[in-house]
């Protein structure tokens, strides 16, 4: 029977109706600018790829790989390398994910092991969550006026007492690594926090009740038993917090100090490959320009491998702990 | 670890003693920890207390003494008193307004696609792969994207190539909460329009797209949010501009680079200002922040 035969038995009096051409037109042009819609991701991503590499073919094809390794930033000579800038990049990071690894983390333990009372928590959590809707720009400015005055008192004192570290030679004048990497953490932790709270909270409570029906105290749970099993989802986060911090541009621009040098100490002015850029860009003549495309076509590297990374551990981490 | 002690007159009374001392041996190493664990948690609250501190004493007395001149001047030059900045805010919302009117048709649609139309087929699991890499996409980044691709093209820096920049960096946003909101809607919901003969897209527009709206309004808010914010995109695209904004094909003023303008100036004014105008952004994204959260509240 075929379908109009259907619509023919039911009746005059029915209600019913078989979709009409226009309702199977709208469907059809709905669905393919659905599929449209996903394949511009797809496309997006690959275009940013071709039109960053494209803008700094010049510079790849005129510098090749020294450019990598070169330690000077000499616009008068055209002589660009961006050494100092990855050294800066990974340093700060690095610090900004031990500082704002270690207090995020331990965040998420004191929200989701049961610290604190329901009340108190729910206004906890929402502190930590606002500190990342505070823009970047707003940090730095807060940067410059409050966290280098404070440190800088302790900075100086560091250097004048234990000096003979290499991570304290050099005092600190105003700009430097520290304050930079301090307000890069507080940045990072929102991330940290949050996706290791998420991990946290996935493990099924038996397991929980398990580890106490043991015997443990708290803390022996924590360590032996919560932490170990959400390793994956917290991984995730360090890494994922990484990756944030790789990109960040304002704050580190407005704190790093943008001097073109490697160098151990936590004092000593610095510069990351995106400050670089947002610092260089507004003054860059063409060829600059090219070598500045050259180095955000580093940080893309970077900061792609990093977060490609973090997502297939947390979609591997949540596909397990299910 | 402490090594386990046969509890204290096990053996006088022959019943062991099962109430510990708060301060012995592992009690005593969890009630440190846990003190330890708190202070670190109330150190982490510490940076939000201090900026919003400094926001409301440094920039409240500016804008709440003087709003009228704050919302109407131009940003004052080198020696010049007085001032506002006018021409940012508006030049934000516009390139907000223009990034926001591009991500979120895309990105519903999108988002259709990765939770009705396809969930689990090879374009929408490398879509979504793709979409979650770009939330932490640096947003430098998508500034020097735009700069190759409109900036260049069309010869100027502009308010649509900051919107353009903007638009990529909520993308993701929208995308993957408005995929997990429409993911919420009940499957028996679908199934009883598919039911009464909804084509697929009857179905989406009737019934997916209506019930998972808050949590579609969430994820724009928040991607509002964070692109009212967002700065070095605009370093590479809009620039800044000092006068007020005649057209959407012109360097154009934003609050967060006027804010990294006036922050290493020499100039008392200016640096007033900027505390001001990252008064007025931080208000801007709290209320886009908590408008996400209104929204979100609403559980069905």
């Amino acid at each position: 029977m075929s379908r109009n035969a259907v619509f023919q038995a039911l009746g005059s009096e029915s209600v019913s109706r078989p979709p009409s051409k226009f309702d199977y037109a709208a469907d059809r042009t709905f669905r393919s600018l659905a599929i449209g819609c996903a394949v511009l991701i797809i496309a997006l991503v690959a275009y940013i790829l071709w039109e960053i590499g494209g803008a700094a073919w010049p510079a790849i094809s005129s510098y090749g790989l020294d450019f990598l390794v070169g330690t000077d930033w000499n616009v008068s000579e055209q002589e660009f390398g961006i050494l100092p800038q990855i050294w800066g990049t990974l340093y700060s990071s690095l610090l900004a994910l031990l500082i704002g690894g270690f207090f995020g983390i331990t965040v998420a333990i004191v929200l989701t092991q049961h610290f604190l009372p329901p009340r108190i928590a729910i206004v906890f959590r929402t502190i930590v969550e606002m500190l990342a809707a505070i823009p970047s720009v707003v940090y730095g400015l807060w940067g410059i006026y409050v966290v280098i005055p404070a440190i800088r008192p302790v900075a100086n004192w560091l250097h004048e007492a234990l000096g003979f570290i290499p991570f304290f030679s050099t005092s600190l004048a105003g700009p430097g690594l520290m304050p930079a990497v301090i307000v890069l953490s507080i940045m990072i932790l929102p991330t940290v926090a949050a996706i290791s709270q998420d991990a946290l909270q996935s493990i099924p409570f038996k397991t929980r009740e398990a580890a106490f029906g043991m015997g443990t105290t708290r803390w022996e749970a924590i360590f032996r038993v919560m932490i170990p099993t959400a390793s994956g989802g917290i991984f995730g986060a360090l890494v994922l917090g990484f990756g944030r911090a790789l990109g960040e541009t304002m704050a580190l621009a407005m704190l790093i100090g943008n001097a073109n040098q490697i160098s151990l100490s936590l004092f000593a002015p610095a510069n990351t490959l995106a400050s670089l850029m947002a610092s260089n860009w507004p003054e860059a003549g063409a060829i600059e320009q090219n070598a500045l495309m050259y180095a955000a076509l580093a940080l893309l590297a970077i900061t792609f491998v990093v977060n490609v990374f973090g997502t297939w551990i947390m979609s591997y981490a949540t596909r397990h702990t299910r | 670890m402490a090594a386990i002690t046969p509890p204290r007159g096990a053996s006088l009374a022959g019943i062991p003693q099962l109430r510990a001392s708060r301060f012995e041996g592992r009690n005593l190493k969890n009630l440190i920890y846990t003190i330890v664990a708190l202070i670190v948690a109330g150190i982490a609250a510490i940076p939000l207390i201090s900026v919003l501190y400094m926001l409301l004493s440094e920039g409240g007395v500016r804008l709440f003494g003087n709003v009228v001149a704050i919302f109407t001047e131009l940003p004052p030059a080198g020696f010049e008193m007085g001032g506002g900045f006018g021409n940012a805010i508006i030049g934000t919302c516009v390139m907000v307004g223009i990034a926001a009117l591009i991500s979120v048709p895309v990105g519903i649609l999108c988002a259709t696609y990765l939770a009705i139309l396809g969930p689990a087929n090879r374009l929408a699991t490398v879509s979504r792969f793709l979409a979650k890499v770009l939330t932490g996409f640096p947003s430098i980044l998508a500034g020097v994207f735009a700069y190759a691709v409109v900036v260049l093209w069309m010869g100027t820096y502009s308010a649509i190539a900051g919107g353009i920049a903007l638009s990529v960096l909520m993308l993701p946003t929208v995308i993957l909460t408005a995929e997990e909101a429409m993911k919420m809607v009940p499957q028996r919901m679908k199934d009883a329009a598919f039911g009464m003969g909804c084509t697929r897209s009857q179905v989406i527009w009737s019934v997916v797209l209506p019930t998972g709206l808050p949590g579609i309004l969430t994820g724009v808010m928040l991607a509002v949010a964070g692109a009212a914010g967002e700065s070095a995109p605009l370093l590479f695209t809009a620039l800044f501009s000092n006068y007020w904004m005649s057209s959407l094909s012109e360097p154009t003023a934003s609050l967060s680079i006027l804010i990294y303008n006036f922050s290493g100036m020499p100039f008392e004014n200016q640096i007033e200002l900027a505390w001001t105008a990252s008064l007025v952004l931080v208000l801007i994204v709290l209320v886009f922040n908590i408008l996400s959260r209104i929204f979100g509240r609403q559980k069905y």
